[in-house]
């Protein structure tokens, strides 16, 4: 699934788009050690982590798409960050739950 | 004119470290990429180790005629209004020029002084200093002790010149191990290795990552395994963050070798009172602002643990802490003296 197909579900804008961005699975998670040691490779992150350390942890563990609940900004080095690591980042002004139901029809991500 | 002298506060030692010592640094207002030496000396320097000790000061009571001379006499433009190391405001050249067009140089510089000031701690960080210079359009401020007493001043020139000079020192000391390192050849290796090590400092969160993408980028150029290489990188991660949070500040060195990578993590201080403890999930010493941020759940060893295929930890309270996490590159046996996982 595409950043912008995952947008639609989530009633939300593409906040930073990366080129070829798919995801296959789904992981939620606010504490980035639990995502780091169970989130797999090509997961959408749905969390309310709206800083650059979330950039890091998906970089490491190879998740594609975040989506950042409840609205919360991107700050500019965020942006830049995920521009630059080629992680697409989606911001909708719903919870974890509202986004996880809205993406059902993938898998939960295992590692 | 009045012969009035300025009164010269001379700068008492403070020991107001605790102050603002373990503030987070927000590297951002510094510039995010700063080199790690930079980022050291900016957390490493206190206000008070480069504010000018000796304040000329004028009372309350003295005219805008008096202070005009005092500026005028000594090149500067601004003067701290204070009595018995109390301070009550900052009469500017802008102030006398006032003065000048109203007529009012015989007013007393409480009637025209600046008394809603900004000011600095002696304790604080001179990352702080160099953000307040960001945020604000003075060209100095005044530095307050723990009492609230004036114990100094501080202009953009007094970082610079500490900056520079500290810089040249750590310059010299780069140059001279250059130098150590291209006269004795490397001794002979039984085995190809490649070694790497990356300094991580106390409380930057927005550097922090930084060496584990690094090592996670080396591994991939280096055709290391996927899975293995992002075994590593979440390893390399968790033990930079804990560096980062918990510690005074380390290092992380990564060692290739034809079998294996090993990840070490070795800090300074505080130390592990109790290993065993640390190590179990949800166990942290994290503080909320750490933990707001998603990290200090208390998960950082026990996942470095489950990730490596050898797993070490020595600490001495109030020194330091060692983890080290090998991950073979070959189907091999756990190296001898560690617990496999």
């Amino acid at each position: 699934m595409t950043a912008a197909e995952i947008a639609e579900k989530v009633g939300g804008t593409v906040a930073v788009a990366a080129d070829g961005a798919q995801a296959t699975s789904v992981y939620v998670g606010d504490l980035l050690s639990d995502v780091m040691g169970h989130a797999g490779e090509d997961c959408v992150l749905v969390t309310i982590q709206n800083h650059l350390n979330t950039i890091a942890v998906c970089t490491l563990v190879g998740c594609t798409v975040l989506v950042i609940c409840h609205s919360r900004p991107i700050p500019p080095d965020m942006a830049e960050g995920a521009a630059r690591e080629g992680v697409a980042v989606v911001v909708t002004p719903l919870s974890q739950y509202a986004v996880a139901l809205a993406l059902k029809e993938l898998p939960p991500s295992t590692h | 004119m009045s012969d009035y002298s300025p009164t010269i506060l001379q700068g008492q030692q403070t020991n107001d470290d605790e102050i603002l010592a373990k503030t987070p640094l927000d590297a951002k207002a510094l510039g995010g990429d700063s080199s790690v030496v930079i980022m050291e000396l900016l957390q490493r320097f206190k206000v008070r180790d480069v504010m000018k000790r000796q304040v000329l000061s004028i009372p309350r009571k003295a005219t805008l005629r008096e202070a005009q001379r005092i500026l005028r006499e000594n090149h500067i433009s601004g003067l701290p209004v204070s009595e018995d190391g109390r301070l009550y405001g900052i009469i500017s050249v802008n102030d006398i020029i006032n003065g000048l067009d109203h007529g009012w140089m015989d007013d007393t510089v409480d009637m025209h002084m600046a008394s809603s000031l900004v000011v600095l701690e002696a304790g604080m960080p001179i990352s702080f200093a160099l953000r307040y210079f960001n945020n604000y359009t003075y060209g100095r401020f005044p530095v307050l002790d723990s009492n609230r007493q004036l114990v100094g001043i501080i202009s953009q020139r007094d970082v610079m010149r500490a900056l520079l000079y500290e810089l040249s020192v750590e310059i010299r000391k780069l140059e001279r191990k250059t130098a150590d390192k291209v006269a004795q050849p490397a001794p002979p290796s039984e085995t190809h290795f490649f070694r790497r090590e990356w300094a991580v400092v106390h409380n930057d969160l927005t550097g922090a990552g930084r060496a584990a993408n690094e090592i996670k980028q080396l591994l991939r150029e280096k055709k290391v395994d996927r899975s293995v290489a992002r075994r590593i990188a979440v390893a390399a991660y968790e033990l930079e963050i804990n560096i980062c949070i918990h510690s005074h500040g380390g290092v992380l060195v990564m060692v290739i070798s034809d079998n294996a990578v090993t990840i070490t993590a070795k800090d300074r201080g505080p130390g592990i009172p109790d290993i065993e403890w640390a190590c179990r999930d949800g166990t942290s010493t994290a503080n909320d602002w750490i933990r707001s941020l998603g990290f200090g759940a208390g998960m950082g060893l026990s996942n470095s643990k489950r990730v490596a295929d050898f797993f070490e930890i020595e600490s001495e309270v109030g020194k330091f802490t060692k983890v080290t996490c090998a991950f073979n590159l070959k189907k091999l046996e756990a190296p001898a003296g560690g617990t496999a996982s």
